[in-house]
């Protein structure tokens, strides 16, 4: 699954994607097992409350099933216009 | 609908001249421009837009659609920059084209209250002291519900 991150997410945590092999059923799960693994993930998911998250580009929610997906996407609200 | 996302500048008047010449029947054209702010004080060095190319275009084309199926339009277009931008540059437009003007003002402000929140760009402001990303504000959220 390719994990994609945007704006102060992708600086938090060093990089702008990552392809990385999950057993997370949802989005949450996900999150928990990034959180794991080093303090820039605790740090980039620290308040989930400020950050988004797109699966195969469709803007979703956290508890958002990742079965079959390809791409998850976290980001801050996004500023356009 | 034309939707374009693209680092390049646009030309405002050309853009709203060839989308209104492309219209038929239609008596009202609406165009919004949206402007990089200079900052008060120390003043704005460059403004950096970063999108989610993919997800920006079909984020875009899906809002472009709604407003289609909701009012009475000829046609919708929407140009969005991203990469370096300075002070006074312009970022992005939407143009609508209906046959009364009422449903192109309409649809032209729920294409922009729409774009702000809904569509993947971030935008970050250099200054001689710094940078800091533009943060998502209530209103512009709070926005959408009266849709």
């Amino acid at each position: 699954m390719d994990v994609l991150y945007f704006a102060w997410v992708r600086e938090r945590i060093g990089i702008p994607r990552e392809t990385l092999e999950t057993s997370a059923k949802t989005v949450t799960d996900l999150v928990d097992e990034l959180r794991a693994r080093e303090d820039r993930y605790r740090a980039a998911f620290a308040d989930l409350s400020a950050l988004r998250v797109a699966v195969d580009q469709e803007l979703t929610d956290f508890d958002a099933s990742l079965e079959g997906v390809r791409e998850v996407a976290f980001f801050p609200p996004m500023t356009g216009g | 609908m034309i939707i374009r996302v693209q680092p390049e500048p646009f030309d405002l008047g050309s853009e709203t001249d060839a989308f209104a010449d492309a219209q038929k029947s239609m008596g009202a054209v609406v165009t919004f421009t949206g402007i990089v702010r200079d900052l008060p004080g120390e003043g704005l060095d460059r403004m950096e837009i970063e999108h989610y190319p993919g997800m920006t275009e079909k984020a875009l084309e899906k809002i472009a659609a709604q407003a289609m199926e909701r009012w009475n339009l000829g046609d919708i277009l929407i140009i969005h920059r991203y990469g370096n931008l300075k002070a006074d540059d312009r970022i992005m437009m939407v143009a609508t084209s209906s046959r009364h003007r009422a449903d192109a003002f309409a649809a032209a402000e729920f294409l922009m209250d729409y774009l702000k929140s809904r569509a993947p760009f971030w935008k970050k402001e250099f200054t001689t002291s710094g940078a800091e990303w533009v943060a998502a504000k209530d209103e512009d959220e709070a926005a959408l519900d009266r849709w």
